[in-house]
């Protein structure tokens, strides 16, 4: 019986309103408390588009992105640590090593995302306390990576001049999320037909949010100005305790 | 095509609750889809037969209930439904960022015996 009025309806519904992604929202908070002193960045393209070569060269130029910014907001020491995630192999993890940088590499299997578990887990194996930026390379995918926080600070989202200027147009979701886009390849822009006027366009009818910044990781060109969005980053989240 | 995962941990959810209730059956289960939830429909609904197969919820109705994304306009302050995925104010054409509604995938209902 229903328990209500007796009748043989046996069946009854339950008003639940759970979010889906409840247990990863819950563990990307637990990250942001372990991370409470990093600036952390979720690095974000499909797969070519630089974002490897972006982050290497990041790591080469700590000295420099600690004095990018023209009113020095943040003139520390930059202590940086990677996460890395693909499918498969160690090839990304070992190309960063290079720099003698710390970086962890996440394999994630099949799955086409990182999810904030296992970011968390691969954080506890950096030495954070000695760190104060945090560099996430997600699984190179435009789609399913958009969904999960990893309890970043900021979401960077990377396209490159090679691949297509629609492209914020397919794949809003991932460019409504993003804090700052990055045009990558910039050297090799004229010589694939680049139209930058277009992609511009394109990316401030989808992503008014986002800052927007042009560079070249291979010639350096367009850097500094990407640097001292790092350096405001960084004064803002981890100034002044570590000025 | 995260809608797998995505519809594992739904599905966990709606069997916790279940089983909390002693259900012996899961007949209806109603997730509101936001429209910039970075969710596709069908594959959420081909992921619920995989997922569902062998359980309290395998002859369960699966209903996908679509949510628009609904922005805030700084400018006239007031929400407004965009046409498409260019989310600008149709009274004064400004573009907004400001998303309130249409992000989410949520379990809403489950109906149960």
């Amino acid at each position: 019986m229903c328990g209500h009025c007796g009748c043989k309806n046996t069946r009854q519904t339950l008003s639940l309103h759970q979010n889906v992604l409840d247990k990863n929202d819950h563990y990307a908070e637990h990250n942001r408390v372990l991370f409470q002193h990093l600036l952390v960045l979720n690095v974000l393209s499909s797969p070519g588009t630089g974002k490897t070569t972006l982050i290497q060269r990041i790591l080469r130029d700590c000295d420099l992105i600690a004095g990018a910014d023209p009113l020095n907001r943040y003139q520390g020491v930059v202590r940086p640590g990677v996460i890395v995630g693909d499918l498969a192999t160690n090839r990304d993890a070992e190309r960063l090593r290079q720099t003698e940088q710390p970086v962890i590499q996440i394999n994630t299997g099949n799955l086409c995302h990182l999810e904030a578990e296992s970011v968390g887990k691969a954080a506890q194996q950096l030495t954070l306390d000695s760190l104060n930026l945090l560099i996430i390379e997600n699984v190179g995918n435009l789609v399913c990576p958009a969904v999960y926080d990893l309890g970043e600070d900021l979401r960077i989202v990377l396209m490159s001049v090679t691949e297509g200027e629609d492209k914020p147009l397919k794949y809003p979701t991932m460019f409504k999320s993003a804090h700052a886009v990055v045009i990558t390849k910039t050297d090799i822009a004229d010589v694939v037909g680049f139209n930058r006027k277009e992609t511009l366009e394109y990316l401030r009818l989808i992503a008014p949010q986002a800052l927007i910044f042009e560079l070249s990781a291979t010639t350096g060109e367009g850097l500094t100005n990407f640097y001292a969005y790092l350096n405001q980053a960084l004064s803002q989240r981890i100034a002044p305790a570590f000025v | 095509m995260h809608e797998i995962g995505l519809m594992q941990a739904a599905l966990s959810v709606a069997l916790d609750h279940a089983q909390t209730k002693g259900a012996r059956q899961i007949h209806r289960l109603q997730l509101q889809v936001g429209e910039l939830s970075g969710v596709d429909p069908d594959a959420l609904a081909f992921a619920f037969d995989v997922v569902s197969n062998g359980t309290l919820a395998e002859k369960a109705k699966l209903e996908l209930i679509p949510v628009p994304v609904s922005c805030y306009c700084s400018s006239c302050q007031q929400m407004f439904q965009p046409l498409d995925w260019v989310y600008e104010c149709p009274c004064c054409h400004q573009l907004s960022a400001d998303i309130r509604q249409g992000k989410a995938l949520e379990l809403s209902s489950l109906e149960i015996s």
